[in-house]
């Protein structure tokens, strides 16, 4: 067993073994735009489930619902039905190009600020430092053996994650039923298993993630990286040690000894590396570790200040602008650095999606029809010598109120139609039915006309709601006759 | 190929003792996670056999701690199943089949349970989309022999046709006109003509005419004057273009030399009151369901005698 250690230890071993990581506090304005970025997104994740949203009596009043078991999903005053999930697709295909012009602007910013796994690994760092104290007073506390103050210290810093963990998980579940509703039975243990299953897996890879694996998923687990890295180009802003400036580094006593002007800025304090949450040294260039939280730059900026230097040692810069300034020109404006033709391509693709979906969203029909045709068998011939084809017709009527449908023939000259539960006497042109809010309508239906045509001829199933005016929607399909061999 | 073990430098890790051309294995431990889950299997694995069915003897397989088995399972899912579906079925077994439409769930129940019984015991002749083959009557269309109201479909389902060992059954014998010689063989063909030019296959025809006269004498007692059929006797109609053996010449000769005589087995005795109700519903339900003819004055006097208390409240 022993020589499993001795591989990964060995020179030549292929895993590195995980240095564990104590970033150390810090403060400064990147430091207070995380604190920003973590309040509104964990508030908007706790809180939105409780936000109402009154729709009528006869649909649910919680503002983002995702209702599995009726398969809709609501927002605010969006209601999507599954058919529609095109608009999701649409959502997501924006926060992809949202994410590509983050990155190509600013480089992995969402992975800094914004990414869940940064959120509450954060998060939990905040209570570690709470309960055991900074960077040096945890380190010491790692090392120290297992005395009862330690075990005491570890159980509470678990018990404290562990809470967290479970108000996290928990409140996924709210996403997909009725909140009060849900935290009532869940708390009198009547809510379905599924709900209970969800909460622990979610409460426990919180937990494991947040609280033990950390810079881990960002590291090695996470594929965005990957990505995100291939999204940079030497345009993109990006946390940036400016070596030419900071080299050759030097601190303590050689420094003092010697002429100043020796050295570079980097007094190699490793701040930058202690406050980093991944435990990399920015100094060493820009690595796929870095999660561009920028909060290195905040310790540097501190102490440059302390040594009365300039600030921006690390600083966000693009490639190009660290080579102007390597020879000694002015850097570019930050919006020139911004607004090139990467990012405004990037913007305008993110605009024209949702730009259409708007429109897509104010235009769309909310009634509908599909008609499916039977295929066993395809056509009766019926006593008179008239032809009968069948289809399932389903109507959705994707409001939150009952209402009256009519569909009809298109074409198909002399062609009526009745419903199954209805005999030939009732055949019409066209039958009106009720169809209950926010419901779909399955009516099998019969529908006969003369033999002599074409063996396939094209029609259409038409439906309109209320009288005239009401909303229509229709459907193409066409009526089989035997061929004339038969 | 040496077998000689030594320890790899650079990792320190044991060599297994072969070598290839000077590539040597080294002889790397399982990972223990690998292990304990090995481990973890194993326990997993008796702890199956202790708590399910699994151990087989000579009477039969060891019961498991808890007693379960998936026999048992099925059984208390069906029996569940079955008390679920309970109030329905008794509530279309009381009802009179031809109130069914009055009552859509009902009605809609029954569809389904209905098609349920005929993919299991009609399939086999009346197809998987009832539609019926040479022989065999299509129920999606409106040619009924019997009758395609509720009741009519009911009653045939429940006696079934020419069934040789049920008194109520659906009879009728069509003469073999060739075979028991009433008519010759040149009578036949202008029967057929005649057959052809009523059911606007063919032109009139000298042959038609004759056969005209003969149709008069001997068929259309049963079929009626104009051949339209008598459900009374199940005389199909002949002047439409539905064909249960088939309307060409070779085939109508054949019918009228040999006569038809199909049979369906009655479902009563196999098959429950119950069941033969919903699979007529189901039949009526295929497109060809006739409305149930208002019944006559006498019967109804009858029903409501024995029926009225349970049927007007639930009108
Ligand atoms: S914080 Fe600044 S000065 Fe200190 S080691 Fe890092 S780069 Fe050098
Ligand atoms: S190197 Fe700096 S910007 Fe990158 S992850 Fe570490 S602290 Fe954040």
């Amino acid at each position: 067993m022993n020589s499993m250690n001795d591989i990964t230890d060995s020179p030549l071993g292929v895993y590195q073994k995980r240095k564990a990581v104590f970033p150390k506090q810090v403060d400064g304005p990147f430091r207070r735009f995380k604190w920003l970025v973590m309040a509104v997104t964990l508030t908007i994740y706790w809180v939105t489930p409780w936000i109402r949203w009154d729709r009528g009596p006869h649909a649910p009043d919680q503002a983002v619902l995702i209702d599995l078991a009726n398969r809709r999903f609501f927002m605010f005053s969006i209601e999507i039905w599954p058919h529609e999930f095109y608009y999701v697709a649409g959502l997501l295909i924006m926060a992809g190009v949202g994410l590509f012009l983050v990155t190509s602007a600013v480089g992995r910013a969402w992975c800094g600020y914004a990414c869940p796994q940064t959120v509450w690994t954060d998060l939990f760092q905040h209570v570690e430092r709470f309960l055991d104290g900074d960077r040096n007073a945890q380190i010491r506390l790692d090392r120290a053996p297992w005395t009862a103050s330690k075990v005491w210290k570890r159980m509470r810093k678990w018990a404290v994650w562990l809470l967290i963990s479970f108000a996290t998980g928990g409140a996924w579940i709210f996403y997909f039923a009725d909140a009060p509703t849900l935290q009532h039975a869940f708390w009198t243990g009547q809510a379905p298993f599924v709900a209970y299953g969800t909460t622990f897996v979610l409460t426990m890879t919180t937990f494991i993630l947040g609280g033990f694996m950390r810079e881990q998923v960002c590291i090695y687990m996470c594929p965005w990286p990957r990505i995100q890295a291939a999204m940079t180009d030497e345009k993109s802003l990006i946390v940036t040690y400016k070596h030419w400036r900071g080299e050759p580094r030097s601190h303590g006593k050689k420094r003092a000894a010697s002429d100043e002007a020796h050295f570079g800025d980097c007094i190699d304090c490793l701040q930058c590396v202690q406050v980093c949450p991944t435990g990399i040294d920015i100094r060493e260039g820009p690595q796929i570790g870095c999660i561009t939280c920028a909060l290195c730059i905040d310790a540097c900026d501190k102490v440059m200040d302390q040594i009365d230097r300039p600030r921006g040692l690390i600083d966000y810069a693009t490639e190009l602008d660290c080579e102007r300034e390597m020879r000694g020109e002015a850097p570019v404006p930050a919006i020139r650095r911004l607004l090139r033709p990467r990012t405004l391509v990037y913007f305008g693709l993110w605009c024209a999606i949702g730009v259409a979906m708007l429109f897509a969203l104010g235009t769309r029909a909310r009634i509908d029809i599909a008609a499916n045709a039977d295929r066993n068998p395809e056509y009766v011939r019926l006593s008179d010598g008239s032809i009968r084809n069948a289809w399932l017709i389903k109507l959705r009527n994707m409001e939150n109120r009952p209402r009256e449908m009519t569909i009809a023939l298109e074409g198909l000259p002399g062609a009526r139609m009745w419903k199954e539960s209805d005999t030939r006497e009732s055949a019409a042109r066209s039958i009106t039915v009720e169809v209950p809010a926010d419901q779909v309508l399955k009516e099998h239906i019969y529908v006969v006309a003369p033999a002599a045509g074409s063996a396939r001829e094209d029609f259409a199933f038409t439906v309109q709601a209320g009288g005239d005016g009401g909303e229509k929607a229709r459907d193409a399909e066409s009526f089989v006759r035997p061929e004339e061999s038969e | 190929m040496a077998e000689q073990k030594r320890i790899d430098q650079p990792t320190g890790t044991e060599t297994v003792g072969h070598e290839w051309d000077g590539i040597e294995e080294l002889n790397t431990p399982l990972p223990r996670w690998w292990l304990w889950t090995f481990y973890a299997t194993i326990v997993f694995a008796i702890g199956y056999v202790v708590v399910y069915p699994a151990l087989p003897g000579l009477t039969g397989a060891t019961k498991g701690v808890f007693g379960w088995s998936s026999r048992g399972a099925l059984a208390e899912t069906m029996e569940a199943e079955g008390a679920r579906k309970a109030p329905i079925l008794s509530a279309i077994a009381v009802t009179p089949i031809e109130q069914l439409p009055a009552k859509p769930e009902l009605m809609n129940a029954a569809v389904q349970g209905g098609a349920a019984a005929f993919r299991t015991h009609c399939v086999q002749c009346h197809g998987s989309g009832a539609s019926g083959s040479k022989g065999y009557p299509n129920l999606n269309d409106d040619d009924w022999l019997w009758g395609g109201d509720l009741k009519t479909l009911e009653y045939t389902i429940t006696h079934g046709i020419r069934n040789p060992d049920e008194a109520e059954t659906r009879n009728s014998l069509m003469p073999a006109f060739g075979h028991d010689g009433i008519l010759t063989a040149p009578q036949v063909q202008d029967t057929v003509s005649f057959v052809r030019v009523i059911s606007g296959q063919e032109k009139q025809s000298a042959s038609s005419r004759r056969g005209a006269a003969l149709f008069e004498a001997n068929c259309a007692v049963c079929h009626g004057p104009q051949g339209k059929g008598m459900r009374e006797f199940g005389a199909p109609n002949l002047t439409d273009g539905i064909w249960l053996y088939g309307g060409d010449r070779e085939t109508l000769t054949q019918t009228i030399n040999n006569s038809r005589r199909g049979v369906m087995p009655a479902w009563r005795g196999h098959l429950s009151p119950t069941t033969i109700k919903m699979l007529a519903a189901y039949v009526h339900s295929r497109g060809g369901g006739e409305a149930t003819p208002p019944p006559a004055p006498v019967e109804t006097a009858q029903a409501e005698g024995g029926a009225a208390p349970a049927a007007a409240p639930a009108n």
